[in-house]
């Protein structure tokens, strides 16, 4: 058995979960679009899960567009945003969105498109004034996530969608790393567009949806068929489909115990600060989702951590530049600009309902001697190291 | 998740030689460090030897690395490499040596066999007092900013490596994998490395062209044929400009070098090669050989041909 604290990248699916979607992976197997009632009977179980998701999300059903993934949906809702209002040629987005975001925030400005970055504070807060400045009459879209995939720092998103909407933009929210975390409620809501992902809520992988507000002139990015009324192509992936409602309807359920998650993810953080010196919370000072730390171990290196950590059964992660490929560390925490004797060495930790005190007690008394053992073979050992002031100096310069 | 061999995960989890060097106070052991990297970079290496004057030889060598996993496990294998060789056998080994001593290592982390290997270059020419200063005068320009590589480093990496894509020198040495903004220098860099030696492939080309020609001789309609009359000076000139133009131009120009005729004298044809063939001294043997058949062959085989 494993120790798994990495439910930011994914989670296990839930064993009712997959009961749910089981039939549909062998005798249920027909297509929803049928003429016959064996058909028929499919498309009654997707147009039940639609209504399960619209009630997590305290949205109508005909507001649920089932589609593949979390990527499908930011490209879809930042397409028909911009089809929307074709005239308006500007976006505002953060520097610390997903890569879904971002990429295809790149790919525009190569189109001509105006692309703002909004920066965050060493919290990851935004800056509401920030916002108020970047928006103009030419302002097609603002998107931003509703929590931050590697901190779990909230955004204000009510109150990023009220100066959108001043402006006449659309709004769209990233919120794959929200939903089924914290409540949400889209009938009172600014949000035009919202992503998620089936997933990261306990439901298998490839599957999501896009909430789309009634009433909002829709283009559909992929083109074909008539399926989900014409605003997303493809057959029906009927057991994701299915999959999806059951987790959503869990989802609900669990919202009442978050707390305990909570607590769980404080005792874990309390407990490593305690014990180990020179560690800090990246983002703790903000609101965040209850599930998930990010905790700077300064002079050593992320990848070497997790390296410790899996030899333990301990499943994290890091935004260390070494665990990407990439040679860049996190553009989160970068953004946020931590210094660079945390920025390599950050961990993050995401507990699920499932979740032990076990499991929290595990990490806590592993974690202390792996700190030690890597700061042992480190050239760094404080901020007054010889070397690293004089390398400060010479990036500063 | 990285696809660490054996050796690499047996060396990160149980590192051999960790630590730095207490100097023993001996009039025959010298004891130096040699660093490279820096926090910033995500990586560091302090490699620490102790050095015996009188055979020039390392007695013991131990590490201290910021790092990821293949980073503490390169510097650990440098260690176990080097620990008794002289220094100048130490600085013949590259940063593949390293990696072999791992069982391989994933290419995007080939970088860090590269931070033991400069490591260790660091702490010998300190021990032998070449000044950090003057190393870095050689090392040519700045390429990449971000993590402050230099040209040679490049070069280097290209020549030790076989390189043949950015993205691979990206992971061997980190340049251009920061904002980016030196990706083209970097192509630049690569291009012209590739250039000097295609260009020995070409010239060799063309000799071998020109002697399957001269075996098949009967098939050639296109070509002037080789009956060489009594030219006037004249005549002479116009045709060795012909054939160069025609002939051996094209296809140099196609790799980024280019000939021109610059006098004749008798059977002397001085000509000046450019460009990318221009600096290459082993491709400029290669090329005048090949230059010279073919104006042999397809105006008079008295000529001889000389780069000037």
């Amino acid at each position: 058995m494993v120790t798994y604290l990495d439910n930011n990248a994914t989670t296990r699916t839930d064993p009712d979960v997959l009961a749910a979607m089981l039939p549909y992976l062998s005798e249920l197997y027909g297509n929803p679009s049928s003429m016959h009632s064996f058909g028929g009977q499919v498309g009654a179980a997707i147009e039940d899960a639609r209504t399960q998701v619209a009630d997590l999300l305290g949205a109508e059903p005909t507001e649920i567009i089932f589609n593949s993934c979390g990527s499908e949906g930011n490209n879809t809702a930042i397409h028909a945003a911009l089809a929307a209002q074709p005239e308006k040629r500007h976006i505002v987005t953060t520097a610390v969105e997903h890569p879904a975001i971002l990429s295809v925030c790149k790919h525009l400005e190569k189109k001509g498109y105006t692309v703002t970055y909004l920066s965050v504070d060493g919290r990851g807060e935004l800056d509401l004034m920030e916002l108020e400045a970047a928006m103009t009459g030419g302002t097609a879209l603002v998107t931003t996530m509703y929590a931050n995939n590697e901190t779990g720092v909230i955004f204000p998103v009510e109150q990023v969608g009220a100066i959108a909407k001043a402006y006449g933009a659309t709004f769209h929210v990233d919120a794959v790393q929200a939903v089924g975390k914290v409540p949400i409620n889209l009938a009172t809501s600014t949000i035009d567009m919202l992503t998620l992902s089936g997933h990261k809520l306990h439901a298998p992988k490839g599957i999501g949806a896009l909430y789309v507000r009634k009433g909002f002139r829709f283009r559909p990015f992929l083109l074909g068929g008539h399926q989900e009324r014409s605003r997303r192509a493809g057959t029906h992936n009927v057991p994701g489909i299915v999959a999806l409602g059951k987790a959503a309807e869990l989802a609900q359920l669990h919202l009442s115990h978050a707390q305990r998650e909570a607590e769980l993810r404080d005792l874990l953080e309390y407990g490593i600060l305690a014990t180990i010196p020179d560690t800090a919370v990246n983002g703790g000072g903000a609101p965040r989702l209850p599930n998930t730390t990010n905790i700077g171990f300064k002079y050593i290196e992320g990848e070497a951590i997790l390296f410790m950590l899996n030899r333990e059964g301990i499943c994290a992660s890091s935004g260390s530049a070494c665990t990407s490929g990439s040679l860049d560390p996190s553009h989160v925490l970068t953004a946020m600009g931590l210094p660079y004797t945390i920025l390599h060495g950050s961990i993050r930790f995401s507990l699920s309902r499932y979740t032990t005190e076990a499991e929290i007690r595990q990490v806590l008394t592993v974690m202390p001697d792996i700190v030690e053992r890597l700061r042992a073979l480190s050239p760094f050992n404080n901020d007054q190291a010889e070397w690293l002031q004089e390398r400060d100096v010479a990036l500063a310069t | 998740m990285w696809d660490y061999s054996e050796k690499v995960l047996e060396l990160f989890y149980n590192p051999l030689n960790q630590g730095t060097i207490e100097d023993p106070n001996d009039p025959d052991v010298a004891v130096v460090y040699g660093e490279v990297g820096s926090i910033a970079c995500g990586d560091a290496l302090r490699l620490h030897l102790k050095i015996q004057p009188s055979t020039d030889s390392i007695l013991d060598a131990r590490f201290q690395t910021f790092g990821c996993t293949s980073a503490i496990a390169s510097s650990s294998a440098l260690t176990e490499i080097i620990k008794g060789k002289s220094l100048d056998e130490a600085l013949n080994i590259t940063n593949q040596d390293i990696a072999d001593f791992l069982g391989g290592l994933p290419e995007a982390k080939m970088h860090c066999s590269v931070m033991g290997q400069e490591a260790l270059e660091a702490a010998i020419f300190k021990y032998r007092g070449i000044t950090v200063e003057h190393h870095e005068d050689e090392e040519g320009t700045l390429i990449c900013t971000c993590y402050g590589i230099t040209e040679k480093k490049i070069r280097r990496a290209i020549a030790e490596n076989d390189l043949t894509t950015v993205e691979q020198v990206t992971n061997y040495v980190k340049a251009g994998g920061g904002c980016g903004s030196c990706l083209a220098g970097i192509e630049d860099i690569l291009l012209e490395a590739q250039q000097s030696a295609e260009l020995v492939k070409v010239a060799a080309e063309l000799a071998v062209a020109q002697e399957q020609r001269s075996q098949t001789s009967g098939d050639q309609t296109s070509e002037i044929p080789p009956s060489f009359p009594t030219l006037t000076n004249l005549e002479k000139i116009m045709r060795i400009q012909q054939v160069i133009d025609e002939e051996v131009r094209p296809v140099l120009i196609a790799d980024g070098g280019d000939v021109s005729l610059h006098d004749v004298d008798g059977d002397r044809v001085l000509v000046k090669l450019q460009g990318a063939c221009g600096s290459c001294a082993s491709s400029t043997d290669t090329l005048k050989y090949a230059i010279e058949a073919k104006l042999q062959r397809l105006v008079l085989p008295t000529l001889v041909v000389e780069a000037i």
